[in-house]
């Protein structure tokens, strides 16, 4: 088998979750506060019912999927 | 941490041996499930910090060994036949994991402690279940760790890059294990390592010990990979409603922040534990695949087992 390369993309997009978002130094929320980020890799809120916006809490789990 | 007070023959035997290597006889039977869950979570911390009280040596004697090895065998023998029992659909194998994973989790009616200390679990309750959490806690990934060296390139990486959160990306003061140790401390409990284990109860050790053993043996690296994606994956909701709780009994502060860092924390891990672990791990070893889910069912019956135990404790069972 040949060695390959592998995709490591700094934004993912998880099905029915949050975006993953590597490398950043600071994420401004909708309000425009601006975040430190502490973390290699964040986990962003994309259904907007996280009780830590911008962060995801997991919450999206127990939305009903459309 | 000294060596723990026996509860049978077989933990007896095991705690006599670590202390003088020279102790003669046979290991006896065990007397309990709890003696002998005891005598593995015994031979099993050899391979983690130790114990002050007991010979170095031992983790690789191999008297010592072949009483561990028995010890496994059973175990492992009682969890699969526990998964068998359960599992929905026999040796289909899942050609979508994460999702496999999600369906699992999503599953499970195992009883919640965390909905206990949000809504109703006393003061004492709520020490009396961080007393027995401190086992796993303060030594929080570190089964993981084992398994680094076992996987393939991808899931390798990814599991790096979630341990490396755990253990505080890089600072000692948000390694997760003593942010639980500030947190007891805080509570006005014993922030040391192992200070509780003669309160642990059998699930309790039994939870603990399959970790462990997961984690220890690289032919279980797929059941120890799973069974971390199926923990990541039920923290960050059941972590809220613990803060929660804490704070409604005034627990705020340090213990309450623990929880808190898992609500974020744990929403990023479960990600990257479904998908670049254990997907991965499947894509690149495929006979991988069954085992993940038999490991990240497990994790999820154990907790079930220990939650019932503590709330029919509580008489809350009902």
């Amino acid at each position: 088998m040949r060695e390959r390369d592998f995709d490591h993309p700094e934004v993912v997009l998880c099905p029915d979750g949050p975006m993953l978002l590597r490398g950043a130094r600071s994420v401004q929320d909708a309000d425009g506060t601006v975040h430190p980020v502490r973390r290699p890799v964040v986990a962003l809120c994309r259904c907007e019912k996280s009780s830590r916006l911008p962060w995801c809490d997991g919450t999206h789990k127990v939305i009903p999927k459309g | 941490m000294r060596l723990p007070k026996p509860r049978g023959g077989l933990s007896e035997w095991v705690v006599a041996r670590l202390a003088d290597a020279g102790a003669a006889g046979a290991a006896p039977a065990a007397d309990s499930l709890e003696d002998e869950a005891l005598a593995l979570w015994t031979l099993h911390e050899l391979s983690y910090r130790g114990f002050e009280d007991a010979d170095d040596h031992a983790e690789w004697d191999p008297e010592v060994l072949h009483v561990r090895h028995g010890l496994e065998v059973a175990l492992e023998d009682r969890l699969r036949s526990r998964w068998e029992a359960a599992r929905p659909v026999a040796g289909d194998l899942p050609d979508d994991v994460p999702a496999a994973l999600e369906a699992l989790v999503a599953a499970d009616d195992g009883p919640s402690l965390a909905d206990h200390v949000r809504r109703r679990a006393d003061l004492d309750q709520v020490l009396e279940l961080l007393r027995q959490r401190s086992i796993y806690h303060l030594k929080e990934s570190d089964p993981s760790a084992f398994v680094v060296p076992r996987l393939p390139v991808r899931a390798k990486a990814a599991l790096m890059e979630l341990q490396y959160d755990e253990y505080g990306d890089g600072d000692p003061n948000r390694l997760h294990a003593h942010l639980f140790a500030r947190g007891l401390e805080a509570a006005g409990l014993r922030p040391e390592y192992g200070a509780y284990i003669d309160d642990a109860i059998a699930e309790n050790l039994e939870m603990n010990n399959a970790g462990s053993l997961f984690g220890l043996h690289r032919r279980l690296r797929g059941a120890a990979m799973g069974h971390l994606a199926a923990f990541e994956m039920t923290s960050s909701i059941p972590s809220r409603k613990m803060a929660q709780g804490l704070d409604r009994l005034g627990l705020d502060g340090p213990m309450a922040a623990y929880y808190d860092e898992h609500v974020e924390a744990d929403a990023i891990h479960e990600q990257l534990a479904a998908r670049d672990i254990c997907g991965t791990l499947a894509e690149d070893e495929p006979d991988q695949a069954m085992e993940i889910l038999f490991g990240a069912w497990t994790c999820l019956d154990v907790e079930a087992r220990f939650a019932t135990a503590m709330l029919a404790s509580w008489g809350a069972d009902r």
